[in-house]
């Protein structure tokens, strides 16, 4: 055994393929807090597609014509997709499905803030493709080139579905824009409702954001939590222009010499309060999950007695063959 | 409760294989619990192929899947960086030499 050079450590390994930009796979060997943070990140965001069925579903029986119900059908459904592709890539990091479940319902993880506020007109459901989802497409984009490749093939994945998303929704819009005047001020007052609701989507102001830095160090997150705030801001004042309603924001201009549009102060303290639980729907949300959960139990419980009864009718059969 | 646990339990993993048209792979998209196969098969129906995205699927449990490990300084895959003589650029002909 002569003088072969060491082997770099696992570690360096991993800091290696990372600094590459090459993807970390599940059965690679990853330092502990990257695969916690991600099951955390993966785990909530999944949560998040979960919930986020409800507030749209809210207006699935009232939709306004039949192409209107489809549309949304659709799209709820793809949002329970997305939730079943982001557990699918938490289980590749070791996370068990039932156990995320029960997380959610016992509060021990969270889901996006956004969904605790009520769809309360049909208006909302176009605000909702328009602003939530948009602002969605901006987190998600990113997250396609994230460094874990289970996260980030399902991003892909899911960021060519949030396309019909929002686009359906500024189509839904534009039709009411174009209708009354009491359409036209639903869409108003939809709008004012979710504006900044959707702005704190993008998460805490980056002095405020703790997980922020080691996530970029490990290329998780691509982009701060202030910068694809501004991104957002920036792309949506345009279409909100062209749609002909006013965004709530006295402050919001121009900035020539920073090249993007200025804002005002987010209501942080509502933020907080949300993610606390004492949003206007925390509560309705999870009774809800739990209530299908429970109510689904039995279906869960006949198929595996089904399957059980099956494959032991199967093995049987088997032995007789032989 | 016990019991409970074990029919969750029996919930296995699957992984999902779609072929996206005729004349290529299967190629893994993802994973889905499911009760058996064939309900695996439906879920990754509904879950996987929801707009034109498959002509084919496979599933196949997760633990039944053998695997190599992933590390690429690993050993295993050794003998194929070492045979460069079964590439086609390591043969020299001359350039006049046509159709090679």
């Amino acid at each position: 055994m002569s003088t072969t050079t060491p082997e770099p450590s696992l570690e360096q390994h991993f800091e290696d393929v990372i600094a590459r930009d090459q993807r970390i796979e599940p059965r690679d060997w990853m330092p502990d807090g990257y695969r916690k943070t991600l099951i955390r990140q993966v785990a909530q965001h999944a949560h998040s597609e979960i919930i986020g069925m409800q507030p749209e579903a809210n207006w699935i029986t009232r939709a306004p014509s039949l192409r209107r119900k489809a549309i949304l059908l659709a799209k709820v459904q793809d949002e329970a997709g997305h939730g079943l592709y982001l557990y699918s890539a938490a289980e590749t990091l070791g996370a068990d499905r039932t156990e995320l479940t029960e997380n959610l319902i016992e509060s021990r993880q969270k889901y996006s803030s956004i969904f605790n506020y009520p769809t309360l007109g049909f208006a909302d459901v176009g605000v909702i493709g328009w602003l939530v989802d948009g602002a969605a497409i901006c987190n998600q984009v990113p997250l396609c080139r994230s460094s874990f490749g289970p996260y980030a093939r399902g991003m892909v994945r899911i960021c060519k579905e949030e396309s019909f998303h929002q686009r359906q929704g500024y189509e839904l819009l534009m039709t009411m824009m174009g209708g009354t005047e009491d359409q036209r001020r639903m869409v108003q007052d939809a709008t004012n409702r979710w504006w900044w609701p959707s702005l704190m989507m993008f998460g805490p102001p980056d002095h405020n954001s703790p997980n922020t830095a080691q996530s970029m160090a490990w290329k998780i997150k691509r982009h701060t939590n202030d910068e694809l705030r501004q991104r957002f801001v920036d792309m949506t004042v345009p279409q909100a222009e062209a749609l002909g309603v006013t965004l709530p924001d006295p402050e919001l201009r121009w900035n020539d010499e920073r090249g993007h549009y200025d804002f005002g102060e987010i209501d942080w303290a509502e933020f907080t309060q949300v993610i606390a639980g004492n949003g206007p729907c925390n509560t309705q949300r999870l009774a809800q999950r739990r209530r299908a959960h429970e109510d689904g139990a039995w279906v869960r419980d006949a198929a595996a007695a089904y399957a059980a009864k099956h494959a032991a009718k199967h093995a049987g059969k088997h032995a007789g063959d032989r | 409760m016990a019991e409970h646990r074990e029919i969750r339990a029996g919930w296995p993993l699957f992984e999902v294989f779609v072929r996206s048209k005729r004349g290529l792979n299967h190629v893994h998209v993802g994973s889905l619990r499911a009760a058996d196969a064939e309900m695996a098969l439906r879920h990754a129906r509904d879950l996987y192929t929801r707009r034109n995205e498959g002509v084919s699927i496979w599933v196949v449990k997760s633990s039944d899947i053998a695997a190599s490990s992933p590390d690429e300084k690993d050993p295993f895959f050794a003998p194929s960086a070492d045979k460069v003589y079964r590439h086609p650029t390591f043969y020299d002909i001359p350039e006049h030499v046509p159709h090679m």
